[in-house]
């Protein structure tokens, strides 16, 4: 209101400048432009870095088949593998959070959101170990059951890895890795629905499943969204977890249960780059940069889903 | 509709703590009873408890009787669900959902309800119950606009429309004005003259002078204390409340000089 009226105002009246006021409002300034330089330096280097691969005949390529036949398999991959991941976890993550925010009893509720909290804090490096070791030989009997019973579906068209190290594997394995961050902003936004609309709820005889349909989800839904594509960026970008898991390098295939599994963008990067030279290096940096606006778009969709219905958000 | 509350012998409280003592009143059907008090004596505790809306609260519970029209409140098979769906309650901040349209909030309650309704049946619903709330007017062109954008006492009158689109047998209010300008506050005000003639009304409020426009009846809660629970002081009919009330400290009360 003060800003629209002081044109208005005779000018003699200065507003006292603080030095505090100037300090704060100085760095968060550089904070926020300091981030646009990193951001732009990162494109700047993978755009450059990348800009001879674009440019190379196709045979110079790796695999000899140009630059598209090469990192399309691995975007496929890494779609699959994130996209399975996000599918089994956000319904878990808001289930968790449900529960801790408004069915747990108190004590049990603090416990069990500092174990999930935990989860965050296990190296992925681990998480690979845990799939490879654990949990994939004990995937390889659902592997069987689905390329049995579930082939019609092309993603279970089999045969059935022998191994588990498959991308169904690695996309159960990022579930567990994305779980936390899913579910620590859905269990913060749930636990802010205002009381208010709760009591509203229930006062027309709401239960309490309810009561949470009608004034929690929909006040959390921005929230959980967001969760769910921050949870989807580290999946996308999760490296060290698939490169040990996935028995990958094969071509686009949407089978997730064979052996031949497509590689995911990252890990690919990790692998090869220690032996890559020359031209290698150029392709996989411009795999890195198809992951960065991969990442990059997945965040402007989110921001879009989440601004669409923002009349109705609760937020006004 | 409206039905006669009956409460004996009530005690409310929160984990050990007794919030409101040894509260008999018989609130009559068709009429509008007020209850006032100064701040923390259990009037909104009490009223909560018409409904078990208090029991939201964890550790809250009560010893007595709730009785309307023969039936217990809380007797051991009644579902505390039931209850608030047959004793709809106004709040003193308006809350209509913010994620609803207009439309979705007026009909919120009946949707709890699972009873299948056709598309126009909904529509006929939608305008008797924001014509009873004095709203249709206002709202007609743009009942799929969120119920938010409306001004409070709109909003307000919102929510009266979604407490009675359900048709409860009673109506709480919890102070519903004091969130409202004055204009507005008449505008409820008649809507509650209009609303008594089907509904049982139950309104607290700090504003002494709306008490005496619009009640019947008044109850006069006090405590002696802080700490103390609170106590039903008096309850008559407001003429006699606000003109030659039984009680000293009714009086006092009234006249200004404590509260």
């Amino acid at each position: 209101m003060t800003a629209t009226k002081a044109p208005t105002e005779p000018p003699v009246q200065r507003t006292v400048r603080r030095p505090g006021d100037r300090i704060f409002a100085g760095s968060a300034k550089g904070s926020g432009i300091f981030i646009l330089i990193v951001l732009a330096g990162v494109a700047a280097f993978l755009i450059s870095e990348a800009l001879p691969a674009l440019t190379a005949p196709a045979d110079e390529i790796p695999g000899g088949e140009g630059l598209t036949a090469y990192i399309a398999p691995l975007i496929l991959g890494t779609l699959l593998g994130a996209v399975l991941a996000l599918i089994v976890a956000t319904p878990l993550a808001v289930g968790i959070a449900l529960f801790i925010t408004y069915y747990a009893p108190r004590r049990v509720a603090a416990v069990l959101g500092y174990v999930v909290d935990l989860l965050a804090a296990i190296p992925s490096v681990v998480y690979g170990f845990w799939g490879l070791a654990v949990v994939a030989p004990r995937m390889v009997p659902f592997h069987e059951w689905a390329a049995d019973n579930l082939s019609f579906l092309p993603f279970f068209a089999g045969p059935a890895s022998t191994s588990g190290r498959t991308m169904f594997t690695v996309g159960l394995v990022l579930a567990v890795m994305i779980l936390p961050i899913i579910s620590a902003i859905s269990r913060e936004v749930f636990s802010q629905a205002p009381a208010l609309h709760r009591e509203a709820a229930l006062a027309l005889g709401a239960t309490r499943w309810e009561m949470i349909r009608m004034a929690v989800l929909p006040y959390g839904k921005s929230g959980v969204i967001a969760g769910a594509m921050l949870g989807l960026g580290r999946a996308l970008g999760e490296t060290m977890a698939v490169a040990i898991i996935l028995s990958g390098g094969a071509g686009a295939t949407l089978n997730l249960i064979s052996n031949s599994n497509p590689s995911t963008i990252a890990s690919n990067i990790a692998l090869r780059f220690p032996e890559a030279t020359g031209l290698g290096v150029n392709t996989l940096i411009a795999s890195g940069l198809v992951l960065f606006v991969i990442t990059l778009v997945v965040n402007m969709l989110a921001r879009w889903v989440v601004n669409r219905r923002a009349d109705f958000s609760g937020a006004n | 509709m409206a039905k006669r509350i009956d409460v004996s012998d009530l005690n409310i409280y929160y984990t050990n703590f007794l919030a409101v003592e040894g509260v008999n009143v018989s609130i009559e059907p068709r009429s509008i009873t007020a209850l006032i008090g100064p701040s923390g004596c259990g009037k909104s505790t009490f009223l909560r408890s018409l409904n078990r809306m208090h029991e939201v609260i964890p550790g809250a519970r009560v010893e007595g009787k709730v009785v309307i029209d023969g039936q217990d409140l809380y007797g051991s098979d009644v579902d505390p669900v039931n209850v608030r769906r047959q004793i709809g309650m106004v709040f003193q901040r308006p809350n209509p959902f913010p994620t609803m349209s207009i439309y979705d909030n007026v009909v919120a309650g009946v949707r709890l309800n699972s009873t299948r309704m056709k598309k126009s049946e909904m529509d006929d619903l939608v305008e008797t119950s924001l014509k009873g709330a004095n709203l249709w007017n206002e709202v007609k062109d743009r009942l799929s606009r969120p119920g938010s954008g409306l001004s409070g006492g709109q909003q307000q009158r919102l929510c009266i429309a979604r407490a009675i689109a359900v048709e409860p047998e009673v109506l709480l209010m919890d102070e519903p004005c004091s969130a409202l300008d004055p204009i507005s506050t008449l505008a409820i005000e008649d809507l509650m003259m209009e609303l008594k003639d089907r509904f049982t009304i139950v309104i607290v409020t700090h504003n002494m002078q709306q008490a005496a426009r619009v009640s019947e009846a008044t109850g006069f809660f006090n405590l002696n204390g802080v700490g103390q629970p609170g106590r039903l002081i008096e309850f008559n009919p407001t003429e006699k409340i606000f003109s030659n009330p039984d009680q000293k400290a009714t009086e006092d009360y009234i006249s200004g000089r404590f509260g």
